[in-house]
């Protein structure tokens, strides 16, 4: 992107990014409709009728369009100006909210505030986007020179995460952690994220599949095992740059395989465990001669991951069995191992029913059953995804997810032709909040995820959540629109 | 501004995992949605209430037209456990006529996972069954005081004449098995149960309707569905007209009153059963309504077995009732013709072995046999059949030869009736004795008493009527049956094929005119009708269970006969005892509609004799 000429005199609204907007306009009034579905009733009113919750959420909707104006009325510089400020002003308010809130089915999290309530959670995120561009955007700040540098962002992100724990409000704690998307924009290393996934692999896979099937081991260890002999295989090709000790190592599990398949075919009890175990201990073994022979000391992380995994696999089955039974059973029924369709599973396996009734076109508006009748649980707040899918169908569910992922890949767009540090990393916090709210909660009702009470960004019913994102997305809007205003340093 | 380019490639992995998220989103929307029937199907469950709307059964009519069996109502009280608030219970078990203890009983078993799986405080659930129209008419004025509660009406069976209760059966709620069995029943439905209701239950039945309405998720009715446009209105089960005459029915069972055993009258040229009685028998109404499981327990346990339809199940030996098939299969084979005589020196004497015969002119030919029921003329005539080597070649084929006949003429199997539960009686074949005595090593004065229908041959009184009715077709017969008209149904040709034995017609008429000259002047004089020429044959048959077994089969008229008849009284004694009075009272209520002044002393006789019957022995 060119950089302007400086001359040229800035106009917010000129400068808007439009297409990023009209992705929000469109998202807020379908969430309007899609709430009117999903409360309507057989004697109805009007959608416009205050008293309802369309009704409601239309003047939240009001009230965000001029939030956003205002926001944009600011000037640029006042965010990375503020942005410690209004992080510890947010820090404090979430740190009195236990105290202040009233109990709500079990959480602390909401203020009242004359007529209505407001959730102090929503509005961390902007706060903490703010104070970790902030922290960035510091002259010669590298996220890996210095170890402390690690200590000061993960505490900017871990603080609200610990204060809204408190409030027993998960779901929106752990929001917060998709922010080390934004970590590893910004030089962490892929590692960590590429452990966190092999760890939610392991560990799903691990639990998932107990029964004896293969070899005497439980179907999801075999599994791991394998996995684990792969990144080992994989690591070795990419640190150790030559691909011959990666050959090695493969022939040396497949010849160990094939050892076993046979011995498996001869009836002769394999004791698969300890035979997949040795292998990989060998294949440790010969890793780290060839490290030190070739002077790669990056193979020790292939050494150090596949012992890692191993032992996580081991102590997730131990902790597993060590669990609660109904402790059990929630992960169970997540992970669809346990069809329990009437307690834990009932909201998902309703929701699951609602949209997948939808067919192509959808029952067509006002039309769906399943959400009207109530069988679907929060319909018009972290369910409301299921009114769509019912009522609108595949299509409807398709533009939804489409808007969604044009809007997340939009701000990725936005981001990075951001000329500041401050700016770029507060785009991606945006990009990634949204991205975790769209996995969470549309995996959620679709029953690919586990249930976690987070609203549809712009869609779900809620004052709060409404205004939390519009802050976050206009605040961004405002910088882009004044980058030209910037100067590059 | 440092650019770190290395970094920014990282934009493409974050891009790219969300596009690879949305995708496989995209792709679980897909299949949830387009891919996956279950959903919609599931949604379609949970939404609409597929209320049943119950057609109303068949209604059974006898041959005259007259009916038999008809519907009354029946109201179920049910309840919404979640939706009914707190009520005056105490007004409430007033209104039922039941007591406190009863109503938490009750309430306390519907609760009961175990005796009611089906327990959800969100569906209707059943507390009290089949109430009577007056307790529910009380209940009725007051159910507004009573909220979640409301009636379910049930249709039950009523009898007009309270008889026949072994053809007509009964019906009774459906069993887990029936349910798994056939996908028309859900539980608290009703199936026929024994006799004609259960063999035409598919056209009783009828045809369930539906009324669709709109549920929520707390099972709350929100109103009919698109206002009924896609209801289905339930078809009324198919009427039946029996070929029974319940007049007749009722006649016959009032004559066998106090005694065991059954009567059989069949119409020869159709096949159609006149009645078919079994005696001891209950009333059809015991098993009706909330009574009938107690009831149902008693008849069970009862030691004459009611239940138990003697006329279709009953193994009896046939007796002399068994001679004529002896004439027509020696005939048939050449062994005699009309003029071979055999000699009865007060019995058959034959290689040590003596069959007793009671006294009477000899030697005999066919028809005087049949007349005086010589045991000897059919026991010589086996003897030359059963041992004429130079045709057959041994005894087991001409053995053979023997039983495929009477097979063919309807004994030692199923006849095929329209009712359930019929038995085959028993022929044995050679390989029996072959077993038994060995190979070769029998003859026909081994097994001598078959031929006068002893021994090992038993058939049910239905066989035995059969058989009458066969010899008044002379020569065919046509499968009995029960149900002579189904409502809007061509009956299956079955019904009126006719069924030839393996005998030549032109045999027949000797045995037939053998029969009338019993009645004229031989063993069943006391079956004569003023006016009428009436056959028959009658049956002293030894049993191991105590006095003889009495019997009669016969048919009337000579000409062109109209009914055929067998009665069969245990232990009753001579043939001409029991069998032949009521047999022929039978006959002649059924052809002159009322009994002849010279015969009413033996109607009188019969309906007032009760026979004796030991109580079976205790094991």
């Amino acid at each position: 992107m060119p950089l302007p000429r400086r001359n040229d005199p800035v106009s917010t609204f000129r400068d808007l990014d439009w297409t990023t907007v009209i992705i929000y306009l469109i998202m807020v009034f379908a969430g309007m409709v899609s709430i009117y579905a999903a409360c309507y009733n057989f004697d109805n009113a009007s959608m416009f009728a205050w008293n309802e919750f369309s009704g409601k959420q239309l003047r939240w909707i009001g009230l965000s369009l001029f939030i956003g104006f205002v926001v944009l009325l600011i000037d640029a510089r006042m965010f990375e100006t503020y942005a410690y400020p209004i992080y510890l002003a947010v820090v404090i308010l979430l740190a009195i909210t236990p105290f202040l809130a009233p109990d709500i089915k079990g959480s602390h999290s909401w203020i009242p505030l004359g007529p209505m309530n407001i959730q102090p959670a929503e509005f961390a995120k902007f706060a903490t986007g703010l104070a970790l561009g902030k922290l960035f955007s510091a002259y010669h700040f590298n996220l890996n020179a210095k170890w402390t540098n690690y200590v000061k962002a993960i505490t900017i992100i871990m603080l609200p995460v610990v204060l809204i724990l408190l409030q027993n409000e998960t779901g929106s704690a752990l929001t917060f952690l998709a922010l080390f998307f934004v970590l590893y924009r910004e030089g962490m290393s892929g590692l960590v994220l590429f452990a966190a996934l092999f760890a939610v692999v392991i560990f799903v896979v691990g639990i998932k599949f107990t029964e004896t099937a293969v070899l005497g081991i439980p179907t999801g260890d075999f599994i791991v095992l394998l996995m684990v002999m792969a990144v080992m295989v994989a690591m070795t090709a990419v640190y150790s740059r030559r691909l011959e000790v990666a050959r090695n190592l493969l022939l040396g599990f497949v010849v160990l395989g094939l050892v076993q398949y046979f011995m498996s075919l001869a009836d002769i009890a394999v004791p698969g465990i300890a035979i997949n175990l040795s292998a990989i201990g060998l294949g440790c073994a010969y890793i780290a001669v060839e490290a030190i022979k070739l002077h790669k000391p990056g193979l020790f992380i292939a050494i150090g991951t596949a012992l890692f995994a191993v032992a996580f696999l081991f102590s997730i089955n131990a902790a597993f069995n060590h669990l609660q039974p109904h402790q059990k059973l929630r992960i169970q029924v997540a992970l669809g191992i346990v069809e329990d369709l009437r307690n834990a599973g009932y909201n998902v396996n309703q929701s699951k029913i609602a949209i997948g009734s939808g067919g192509l076109f959808g029952k067509g508006f006002l039309n769906g059953t399943q959400t009207k009748l109530k069988y679907v649980p929060e319909q018009h707040t972290d369910f409301i995804f299921c009114t769509i899918g019912e009522e609108e169908g595949f299509v409807g569910s398709l533009l939804v997810t489409l808007l969604f992922l044009g809007l997340i890949l939009r701000i990725i767009t936005i981001a990075e032709r951001q000329p500041t540090t401050f700016a770029r990393v507060y785009a991606y916090c945006v990009a990634s909040y949204l991205m975790f709210h769209f996995c969470i909660n549309i995996g959620m009702v679709i029953g690919l995820c586990p249930v976690i009470g987070i609203p549809l960004p712009f869609f779900s019913y809620g004052g709060s959540s409404l205004w939390g994102f519009t802050i976050l997305l206009f605040i961004l809007l405002k910088m882009d629109a004044a980058r030209r205003n910037v100067l590059a340093y | 501004m440092r650019k770190n380019y290395n970094l920014e490639k990282r934009k493409y992995v974050i891009g790219g995992f969300i596009l690879l998220i949305a995708l496989i989103y995209i792709i679980r929307l897909f299949d949830l949605q387009i891919n996956d029937e279950k959903y919609k199907q599931s949604a379609n469950s949970n939404a609409f209430l597929k209320k049943t709307v119950y057609p109303s059964r068949g209604l059974i009519y006898d041959r005259n037209g007259e009916l038999v069996v008809f519907n009354q109502p029946a109201y179920d009280v049910m309840l919404i456990p979640r939706d009914v608030q707190p009520f005056d219970t105490l007004d409430f078990c007033h209104t039922l006529n039941i007591t406190r203890e009863q109503f938490d009983k009750r309430l306390a078993d519907m609760k009961d996972k175990r005796l009611n799986p089906g327990y959800s405080s969100y569906t209707p659930q059943r507390l009290i069954s089949q109430l009577s129209v007056q307790d529910y008419g009380r209940l009725q004025e007051k159910l507004y005081r009573y909220p979640g509660f409301f009636v379910q009406k049930r249709i039950l069976r009523q009898y007009y004449h309270p008889t026949a209760a072994n053809v007509l059966g009964n019906i009774r709620e459906v069993s887990k098995a029936d349910i798994e069995r056939d996908d028309y029943y859900s539980p608290g439905d009703y199936t026929g149960d024994l006799g004609i209701e259960k063999s035409y239950e598919s056209y009783l039945r009828g045809v369930k309707g539906v009324e669709i309405l709109i549920r929520d998720a707390r099972g709350r009715i929100q109103g009919r569905y698109e206002d009924g446009a896609h209801d289905i209105t339930p078809i009324s089960g198919r009427d039946l007209r029996l070929s029974l005459d319940i007049k007749l029915q009722q006649y016959a069972e009032s004559l066998m009153v106090g005694k065991r055993g059954a009567v059989v009258a069949i119409e020869p040229a159709t096949g159609e059963i006149l009645c078919l009685v079994s005696m001891p028998t209950y009333d059809p109404t015991l098993l009706v309504g909330r009574q009938r499981g107690e009831n149902y327990k008693k008849l069970v346990q009862d030691e004459s077995w009611p239940l138990y339809d003697r006329a279709l199940m009953g193994a009896y030996p046939p007796g002399s009732t068994f001679k004529p098939t002896q004439g027509l299969i020696f005939l048939q084979e050449g062994i005699i013709d009309l003029n071979t005589t055999y000699p009865c020196s007060h019995g058959y004497i034959s290689g040590g072995l003596r069959v007793g015969c009671h006294p009477h002119g000899a030697p005999l030919p066919l028809k005087p046999a049949l007349q005086t029921s010589c045991n000897a003329y059919f026991c010589w005539g086996f003897k030359a059949m059963i041992d004429r080597r130079s045709k057959y070649g041994s005894s087991d084929n001409a053995f053979e030869v023997w039983k495929n006949h009477l097979v063919s003429m309807g004994y030692g199997y199923k006849l095929g009736i329209d009712l359930p539960g019929e038995g085959r009686g028993y022929i044995p074949n050679s390989k029996v004795y072959d077993k038994y005595y060995g190979k070769g090593r029998w003859s026909a004065n081994t097994i001598i008493s078959v031929s006068i229908g002893q021994g090992e041959i038993l058939a049910t009184p239905l066989q035995i009527a059969n058989l009458s009715a066969t010899i008044a077709n002379r020569g065919y017969f046509i499968t009995p049956h029960v149900v002579k008209e189904i409502q809007d149904t061509v009956m299956d040709p079955e019904w009126s094929e006719k069924r030839y034995p393996t005998i030549a017609a032109h045999h027949y008429e000797a045995i037939a005119e053998g029969m009338h000259m019993a009645v004229m002047g031989g063993t069943c004089r006391k079956a004569a009708i003023p006016g009428i020429e009436v056959c028959g044959k009658t049956g002293t048959a030894q049993n191991p269970h105590g006095n003889d077994h009495s019997a009669f089969m016969g048919f009337a008229p000579f000409e062109n006969p109209k009914i055929a008849v067998c009665a069969y009284i245990e232990n009753g004694g001579w043939g001409a005892t029991y069998g032949v009075p009521i047999g022929s009272l039978v006959m002649e209520k059924y052809l002159n509609g009322e009994i002849a002044p010279q015969r009413k002393y033996l109607e009188q006789q019969m309906l007032n004799t009760t026979l004796y019957y030991a109580p079976p022995k205790k094991k």
